[in-house]
């Protein structure tokens, strides 16, 4: 090696741990993470399936009072959210919509239910306008604070209010992300989520059941 | 003569020390109701390690990117990241139900067909403007709803 490019290899190294030092100390003053603002949720797995029902008493998005009775004999495929999520509930309410698309004509077997955990905002027009986007089928359930609440409870499910100064009103809603199908009596069948799986499987799935009943 | 190599080097260093950022898959959710946050999504392929440390459009207040953190029991919370982290050579994908950009405040409703500048600033290749298709409410990725 000559002693001119051992300079310049100096020269280099220099230079590029001189660079190095003004990332870091850039990179230093700027954070990873936003600690999580939210309390701990509480923990699902004591909760047992078999408590989980479809026992509800709210106001559909045409306006009219309903309750679990009105669904009865039909399969329900169930999820709670908000119409201001901007990720997870169109993503889910979409996929919804492809699961009844897929279940063709025995989608008269099954009531698709989005219930709102945030009926301050959602009210009834709101419903309206937000279910007709997705599915003509979709049915949107809302109804005071005390009935959503006593919604999600009926269901195991879980939802809080976040605040959040730039969101719309100053706050977002934290829910899980579930879809329940429950069965014709309003008992427990199974839960899914959007990430787990294709609409294919879901429609299958759903398909399977009302299939071995019609044999019955 | 070594004044002569330093002084090349410092006028190559900037080159050097470029660094590059793709963008792909870029696409955003049409609205359905007036003044709800939109969502976004992208996929990021740095050549070098870099960081994306802000986000903003003309046609949003804010633009928020989050991340849904799965419990042991299944509870899915958002949560904002302030700078995401971008391995060299590594892309890095936002998509729906897990990563995305939330732009809340929007001037108007997100409408299908349409485009909006996102710029994304990174802390080491600088500025980027790319240029995002509004796809369909069910949109699921960059190519439409199919799944």
């Amino acid at each position: 090696m000559t002693s001119e490019q051992t300079t310049r290899r100096r020269i280099r190294l220099a230079l590029w741990t001189g660079a190095a030092a003004i990332l870091l100390a850039a990179g230093a003053g700027a954070l990873i993470l936003r600690p999580d603002p939210l309390p701990a949720a509480p923990l699902a797995s004591t909760i047992g399936e078999a408590d989980i029902r479809s026992e509800f008493s709210l106001t559909d998005h045409t306006g009219r009072a309903v309750t679990e009775a009105n669904f009865a004999g039909r399969w329900q495929l169930v999820f709670f959210g908000f119409t201001h999520c901007p990720d997870i509930c169109p993503t889910t309410l979409a996929y919804m919509a492809s699961v009844l698309d897929l279940l063709g004509p025995r989608a008269d077997a099954v009531a698709p239910l989005f219930v709102t955990v945030d009926p301050a905002r959602d009210t009834v027009p709101v419903m309206a306008e937000y279910v007709s986007a997705f599915h003509p089928r979709l049915i949107g359930l809302t109804g005071t604070e005390a009935q959503v609440a006593d919604a999600a409870a009926s269901f195991r499910t879980w939802y809080e209010r976040a605040e959040n100064e730039t969101a719309p009103d100053g706050y977002m809603m934290a829910h899980a992300g579930h879809i329940y199908l429950m069965r014709l009596d309003g008992g427990f069948e199974a839960v899914f989520q959007e990430r787990d799986q294709p609409p294919e499987a879901v429609a299958e799935q759903i398909l399977t059941h009302i299939r071995e009943r019609e044999d019955r | 003569m070594k004044l002569l190599i330093f002084m090349a080097l410092v006028a190559a260093l900037p080159f050097a020390a470029h660094a590059e950022v793709t963008v792909t898959e870029a696409w955003a959710r049409a609205s359905i109701l007036a003044s709800r946050p939109g969502a976004a999504y992208l996929t990021l392929k740095s050549d070098v390690d870099d960081r994306l440390i802000g986000v903003t459009t003309p046609v949003a207040d804010e633009v928020t990117l989050h991340a849904t953190e799965t419990n042991s029991a299944g509870i899915g919370r958002m949560v904002q990241i302030e700078a995401l982290d971008l391995p060299a050579e590594e892309a890095v994908t936002l998509t729906p139900g897990r990563m995305h950009l939330i732009l809340m405040g929007p001037s108007e409703k997100f409408a299908e067909g349409t485009t909006f500048p996102l710029i994304l600033h990174f802390e080491t290749a600088g500025k980027i403007v790319v240029d995002v298709p509004v796809l369909g409410v069910a949109a699921a990725g960059p190519e439409g709803p199919a799944k």
